[in-house]
Parts: C-alpha cells; structure tokens; sequence
C-alpha cells in the first residue's frame, strides 16, 4: 500500500484531535479512501497497526457504513437519490436515464472504470430533487428531459462547463466568486 | 370568510443565510455582530446561561422535541469526568435538509453557538458528526473553525478567559442510525454505530467515553445563541407556550415550491404553508396525503378529520389544513412535527409504492443489532415490495400491520418506531389502497417510486 505524503500527514494531524485513538477511525479511513477508492483487507491491517486496534475493528466498519468501500467506484462516481421525496419528483426515471447513458447498472462500475452510480438513499437536499452528485458536488431538479442533458454533459466531460447545471456547491457565496444561482424549475 | 394575508417568514437562524452579499467567511459573521454573544457569554456565569436556555423553553430542533435547557440540566456534574459537547449534523432523516443551509451558509453561526453551549455546560472539547455526503460542507466548517482560532472565538483560553475548547468535525459514512444519538457516540468512538440502551446510557451521564456528554442538533445549538441575545424569556414569548421560538420548515414532494421556510412557531397552518408559502399543488391534481415530520413521522391522509381536546383543555376539529405548524399540531394530530420534514403527496402517488419506497430505505438502515427491527424492516420491505410486483395477498395488509406492531416498542432504540409508524399510519388510513392490490394485478402506476 502507497500513500502519498500529503495523505500521511493529514492521517499524522487527525489522530490527536481526538481523546482515543480509536475515535479517528473514520476520518483515517476517509483519508484513504479518498487516495485509494477503498479499503483492502492490507490496508485494514495497516490502519489497525496505526489506531493500535485489531483487524476486525476496521474491517466491521467498513462491511457496515454504506458509504465505505471494499473495492473501488469507477473514476466519475454518481449518486443518484432513491429515497421518497426524491422519488416523488421522479428520481426513478432519472436514475434510468444516467444508467442508460453512461452505459452501466445502478450499484455497478462501468466496464472501463470511467463511470459507476449509486441509486442511494436520503441525501439530504429534499426539496430540490431529484438529486444526483458527481464525485462531491450535488446537482439539483436533475429530472425528465434536464436529465437527458445532464447525462449528455457528463458523458462527454462537459458538465463543469455548463452553465445550465450549477451543483450547489459552486452556487455559494465566497468572498471572492460572483453570485450565481442553481438551475430553478 | 375573510382571505387572511400569507404569513410572512420570520428568520432568525437563517436571517442571513441566503443574503447574497453574506458569505460563509469570518468577515461577514464580524460585520453582523458575529461572536459578540459569545463575549457577552463570557461576562456571565455558565449556569446563568444554561438558566437562560431553560426559561426560553427552546425544544430539540433535531426529531424528539425534547426541551434543551432540560436535557443540559441531566448533565452529571459531579462525576469529575471530562464533559462533551457534540453537535448532531448528521441531518439523517428523509425530508428534512434544514442543517445543511446552516452549516454551509453561515457556519460561524454555530460555532459560536456551540462554543457559548460548552462554556455553558464547561465541556473542553466538542465535536461537529456531520453526515459524510456534505463534503463541502465538512471543509467550510473545518475552514471556519480554523478562521474561529486565529480570532481566539474558539480554541485555547477562549477570548483571554481560562476557558479552552476545542472543535473538531468528524465525518460519518453514510448511515441513518448515526442520527440517533447514542448510535452517533459509538460511531464518534470509533465503532458501528449500535444504539446503546437507556438506562443506563444517557448521554448525559455516559455518554462519549463513558463520560457525561451533551448532543444537540445544528438548529438548537444555533438557537443558544439567539436566547442570549434576546433573553429566555422574551425568546420564550417567540412562538407559542411549549413552542417556543422558529423553525425551518423544509417542504418536498408535489407543491409547487418546495424549500425550507422559517416561521414562529404556530405562525401557520399546513394548509397556509402548502397553499400560500409554497404555491399549492402542482397543476391539476388533488392533495393526497402528508406526512408531516420526516419520513419516519405518521401520515395524515387529506380528508381526515382531527379531534380531541388540546393540553389547554380546548376541543379542536381539524382538517388537515387547518393542523398548526409548531411542535403540539401535528403530535395532536396523531403523528409528529419531527425534524420538520414535510412530504406533500397528490393524488398521482400510489399509496403502497409509497410504503415500498419508505420499507426499503427503513430496511437498509436498520443497524441490525435488535431482531424485532432487522428482521421485521426486511419482511415489511420484501411484503410492500412484492405487493408492487403484482404478487399482493388478501392477507398482506395485516400481515404487515402484525410485523410493525412486533417491532414497535421491542426495540433498543426509537428507529424501532421510526420504521414501524409509517407501515401502521399507511395501512390504518388506506387500507382499502392496500386491499386493493390484490384484486387488481400488475398494474403499474405513471409515477414509479419503488
């Protein structure tokens, strides 16, 4: 296993935050996982080294916490939101709309790793579903025929460059960007 | 009848937030007065404080509703074992996306909130769980935290005092159970987030560590610093008696405008919300049902009526738009006001693919540590999941019905009745929808939800 430096000193500034080495588990492997796209069975025994705590210890919280990997998404990771009020704005069809475009089933990585999608639950943005996310961002109203394109731009790269779809990330303010809004219905 | 005016929002949590010229940077919080009720803190005693939190009668903003200056007054003082002050940013529960405006718009808003609460309380060391989906989110608070220390608001001997505190924000993985707030420990010790039963396990005698320990969703913690500023009891006539104060309303599903609004409490009715507030339904279709509090809260179905006598002693009669919008409304009606997540559903939802959805997501999140509820959230999603498919049975009404009421109340933590209340609401109120399945085969409603 191959850490870059930058992940090791973050891993080095997190466990003392914390009263018990324990406690740090989680921000420890994020860090990884960030760097790696998961968590082997070599890398478990390396942070459990690291936290002075068994195997097991990070293995069940990997096996247990849904957003924790055993084996990697593909390069562009899409979360699609399935629960009700997503759903109620028609997240389902939206969910289908991403699958057959990019070419590869809710839960599955694509055959060449450029694309995975997650049909996952509650991502807490209810009242701009359906909500789908692309690596860290969050895209709202992504729905019917805004669907379609979005997928389109996704596809070819060029959902970054749009300016139909802001991710409400990019739309906050900061002392030094602009003001721009998210796509409104 | 004469046309009321819509209410108009009054907002104090998110007084800023959406302010275009207000960004999430230290310098805008200074320019509003930010941290000065941080140093107001500091000139009065922690227990003159937690007083003040108390007479404001400010209720948990984060589902149950519990009385926060109540829960401060629980802490075990006398143990002699380091305090701990966490802030529930895991904002786990379907319909409800309140703490995420907060956080990611004007976390300095809780920072200072959460630092006057740990002077209060005198823990030393406080954490932000925030759920892992709001990336951003975790590096604007770790930013402003940072911004918070170099100002001395946070950190080492607070503003020169003795004081010491630090904030540290640790990021969950994915899972609903980690809103529940001894689930949320464990996972902020490092474990699976198993709920531990009360007692022994209050939080505010072992809670983090074995140590007594404060958790307080992102709005309370926010609301500590505006009882300073207004004073308990002036904050204490904000609202309604036993309802004191705002809150976010955060409204999804088919109304025209959905988003989360901020009133005093029983400011409004759910009819003047949806109708008024959010534009009403979308064209042409008919309201359906509610469910008021979250996903986890009872339905109300659109042509109920609602009666009984209220804690005043006065008998009410609703419908369901005339339910008041504060903590008491919707518990009077039989369900709850929750974490403020209000679904709106018309008539073009089919009720069981409704249930469907709402058992999948109950049965993926179950922690599995209690069978009542590992067993019983599968069997109610496999049952409403199969109803869907054209494989319903005369009998699957009361089969699920049998399986929730087995759970309920059966169970270490409140996700036992958070799965089985919306299983025994839908089937007490559209039964016949449910019935209904069985006669009529496969037929595929236009709006898939399961």
């Amino acid at each position: 296993m191959e850490l870059s430096e930058d992940t090791l000193r973050k891993i080095e500034e997190v466990i003392p935050r914390y009263p018990e080495k324990r406690s740090a588990a989680l921000m420890v492997i994020h860090l990884i996982q960030d760097e790696l796209g998961c968590i082997s069975d070599e890398t478990c025994n390396w942070i459990a080294e690291k936290l002075e705590l068994q195997p097991i210890n990070i293995k069940e919280l990997i096996t247990f916490y849904p957003m924790l990997r055993e084996t990697a998404w593909g390069k562009k990771h899409v979360r699609v939101c399935r629960t009700l009020p997503c759903a109620l704005r028609g997240s389902y069809g939206t969910c289908k709309v991403l699958e057959e475009k990019l070419g590869v089933k809710e839960g599955h990585v694509r055959d060449d790793g450029e694309f995975s999608i997650e049909f996952m639950e509650c991502l807490a943005d209810c009242g701009e579903g359906p909500v789908v996310m692309v690596g860290e961002e969050t895209f709202e109203n992504i729905e019917g025929k805004g669907a379609e394109k979005f997928a389109d731009l996704l596809l070819n790269d060029k959902l970054n460059s749009s300016s139909e779809f802001i991710s409400y990330e990019s739309a906050l303010v900061t002392d030094s960007t602009p003001v721009k809004s998210t796509k409104k219905k | 009848m004469i046309k009321k005016t819509t209410p108009k929002e009054r907002r104090i949590i998110l007084k800023h937030a959406d302010d275009p010229s207000y960004s999430n940077k230290i310098g805008c919080y200074l320019k509003k007065d930010g941290y000065s009720m941080l140093k107001k803190a500091f000139q009065m005693k922690p227990d003159e404080i937690g007083e003040e939190v108390l007479k404001s009668g400010v209720r948990g903003r984060g589902g149950a509703g519990f009385p926060a200056g109540m829960k401060w007054k629980f802490l075990d003082r006398k143990s002699g074992k380091p305090i701990y002050l966490v802030c529930n940013a895991d904002e786990s529960e379907p319909g409800t996306f309140k703490d995420r405006q907060i956080m990611y718009k004007d976390p300095h808003q809780l920072i200072e909130g959460m630092m006057i609460a740990a002077y209060a309380i005198q823990a030393k060391q406080a954490f932000i769980y925030i759920r892992a989906e709001f990336f951003e989110g975790a590096r604007i608070l770790e930013h402003a935290i940072a911004e918070a220390k170099k100002k001395n608001f946070c950190g080492d001997k607070i503003l020169g005092s003795d004081f010491s505190c630090d904030l540290v924000v640790h990021r969950g993985a994915g899972a609903y159970i980690c809103g529940e707030e001894t689930g949320l420990i464990e996972s902020l010790e490092g474990k699976r987030p198993n709920p531990r039963i009360k007692p022994p396990y209050f939080p505010a005698v072992l809670g983090l560590y074995q140590c007594p320990t404060i958790v307080n969703n992102v709005e309370t913690l926010c609301n500590v610093k505006h009882i300073l500023e207004i004073g308990g009891e002036e904050f204490a006539k904000i609202g309604k008696p036993n309802n004191t104060g705002t809150r976010i309303w955060c409204v999804s599903g088919h109304v025209k405008k959905p988003g989360y609004y901020e009133f005093e409490c029983g400011a409004l009715t759910l009819g003047e919300m949806i109708y008024d507030v959010c534009g009403g339904l979308l064209p042409g279709r008919s309201l359906k049902a509610i469910i008021p509090g979250g996903s986890s809260s009872k339905i109300l179905r659109a042509d109920e009526r609602f009666t009984g006598k209220l804690k005043d002693g006065t008998d009410f009669d609703w419908g369901i738009e005339d339910i008041p919008l504060d903590f008491d409304g919707p518990a009077s009606a039989g369900s709850m006001s929750g974490s403020g997540g209000i679904i709106v559903m018309d008539d073009t939802v089919d009720i069981v693919e409704a249930m469907a959805n709402i058992n999948a997501f109950y049965a993926h999140e179950s922690c599995g540590q209690c069978t009542p509820c590992r067993e019983g959230s599968l069997w109610m999603k496999k049952i409403t999941q199969r109803m869907c498919d054209g494989a319903a049975r005369k009998e699957d009404a009361d089969l699920l019905l049998s399986v929730a009421n087995q759970i309920e109340g059966r169970t270490i933590c409140a996700f036992g009745e958070a799965a089985s209340w919306p299983t025994q609401s839908f089937i007490s109120k559209f039964r016949d929808e449910f019935e209904e399945k069985a006669n009529n085969g496969n037929k595929k409603p236009p709006l898939q939800l399961i």
